[in-house]
């Protein structure tokens, strides 16, 4: 298990290797759908001291309200690939050093981890208590009223926050990977 | 009935069947030590572990609510659909659901998991005294990776036979990837229409993950298949390994001269499911659903069934 704390140094992120199980501590911000869009549009000032040398976190946590703070209930990735057409730029304007979801991305985003450098973190898909238990404050959140609790921006101080790097700075891509192995081996099983 | 249907979501949500928690260590036992896969599979373990205990759900979207109503005649349908969604909109307000239907048209959420065909609720009558409901969490990654093939279909050279179903289920489990939350369950519906032919391959599902199916034919098929899933080495998450999928359950129903459907239902390893028995106004849960004591039961399960 590798320690990474937030923020981090391009220079060890590029360290990072495709394979390698990461443990975060520090700040993460959530960001889905609407928020990447958002960026994109805007590029809106407030956003940048919350992930640069940071990360951004797929996500639309539940979330519980006792007084005046917030708790994360069940925090577990979402699917990234939708980001796909924006997260490039994204990280490459706000200098974002790792990219958090489910599922992996495609080619744009492995381009602008080599590039920016930056890694996507692979959050274990489903595991929404267990993720929401590694959330130790809700420092703020961003743009509630107007996005809604998915969609909002999250900042969440993490202790512990488990992933394991699946796209990496030297242009390696587990997905990718796996995608032509398991091609190889359906035509075989098929027949074809 | 009210207050039993919510019993029914909370543990739906919050603990996952003991057959599936079953499978799952085998698949982490079987995954290479220290490797990404099986520290998935263990984090998922535990994940579970802390959901039942906090009564918390397992995974933040809580999915299609899927129910199957088995009622006596006496029992009303109308006052039965009544009491599921007044017991949903409940389990929304305390957690145990996400807010989770969206109007299709407008994007407008409903705050509380209802609306036009939200929750899905399918009546069966019987002639026994008891009422049983059974209910399934299926969740959005997995229900997009789910697949319809048409038979004949050339890309994949399959025809309309037992060969042509195998070929849509490998291939389908191939470009699912890890994108589903592997390892998943499949259900696969034969023949029907378009729409029965995916009822069937989602009523699949609701099995034990390790029952046998009583058609010795379909049974070694999905024995074939599990295996066959399995070679493909995508593993949990899409990490690679051994373990991509825990069990292919597939079932047939008759269909038209013209047609052959092979529906691919991708169940993620979450495969929240739970089943209440009501009888005399005295509740009993079970993990058991009705649909799957159709099928050849393990014996351990079936002695702790009833
Ligand atoms: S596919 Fe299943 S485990 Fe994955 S996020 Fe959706 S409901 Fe959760």
């Amino acid at each position: 298990m590798i320690r990474i704390d937030l923020p981090v140094l391009e220079k060890d992120i590029r360290k990072l290797k495709v394979g390698d199980e990461v443990s975060l501590h520090g700040t993460i911000v959530t960001a889905r759908d609407a928020a990447h869009k958002l960026m994109v549009e805007e590029w809106p000032k407030f956003v940048e001291p919350l992930i640069k040398n940071g990360a951004i976190y797929h996500c639309g946590p539940v979330m519980k309200k006792t007084g005046k703070s917030w708790k994360a209930v069940a925090a577990g990735p979402t699917t990234s690939i939708r980001e796909e057409p924006y997260e490039a730029a994204v990280m490459d304007h706000y200098k974002v050093r790792l990219i958090i979801g489910k599922g992996g991305m495609g080619p744009k985003t492995l381009k602008a981890c080599k590039d920016v450098g930056a890694v996507y973190l692979h959050a274990i898909g489903g595991a929404a208590p267990l993720l929401a238990d590694t959330v130790v404050r809700t420092k703020a959140v961003h743009l509630l009223d107007k996005l809604g609790v998915p969609e909002a921006f999250w900042e969440f101080e993490v202790d512990g926050f488990k992933g394991i790097v699946t796209m990496d700075s030297k242009g390696k891509s587990l997905h990718a990977n796996l995608l032509r192995q398991s091609k190889k081996k359906r035509d075989a099983i098929i027949g074809i | 009935m009210q207050k039993d249907f919510l019993e029914l979501i909370r543990r739906a949500s919050c603990d996952l069947p003991a057959d599936v928690i079953r499978v799952i260590k085998q698949g982490r036992n079987a995954e290479a030590k220290g490797s990404p896969s099986r520290s998935a599979l263990d984090d998922v373990l535990e994940n579970c572990d802390l959901a039942s205990r906090t009564s918390r759900p397992i995974c933040q979207d809580t999915g299609t609510n899927i129910w199957y109503v088995h009622h006596p005649r006496s029992v009303s349908q109308a006052a039965l659909t009544r009491d599921i969604i007044a017991a949903t909109r409940k389990a929304t307000k305390l957690a145990y659901l996400r807010p989770n239907a969206v109007d299709s048209i407008t994007g407008k959420n409903s705050g509380d998991n209802t609306g036009p065909g939200a929750p899905v609720i399918h009546f069966h009558e019987w002639s026994k005294k008891s009422l049983v409901a059974d209910l399934m969490l299926k969740g959005g990654g997995s229900e997009n990776v789910s697949a319809q093939y048409s038979l004949p279909n050339g890309a994949i050279g399959a025809g309309r036979d037992l060969e042509g179903i195998r070929r849509s289920v490998v291939d389908a489990v191939f470009n699912a990837q890890g994108k589903g939350c592997g390892p998943g369950i499949i259900g696969v519906g034969v023949g029907g229409d378009r729409a029965t032919s995916m009822i069937e391959a989602k009523e699949q599902l609701f099995r034990l993950v390790n029952d046998k199916n009583p058609d010795p034919v379909l049974a070694k098929l999905e024995k074939t298949l599990l295996a066959q899933c399995n070679e493909l080495g995508i593993g949990p998450m899409g990490f690679g390994g051994s373990t991509t999928v825990l069990g292919v359950k597939i079932g047939a129903r008759h269909r038209l001269p013209a047609s052959f459907f092979v529906s691919i239902a991708y169940l993620c390893w979450a495969a929240r499911r739970a089943s209440v028995s009501i009888a005399g106004g005295r509740a009993t849960y079970s993990q058991i659903s009705q649909q799957a004591m159709k099928y050849k039961l393990p014996a351990v399960a079936a002695r702790k069934g009833r």
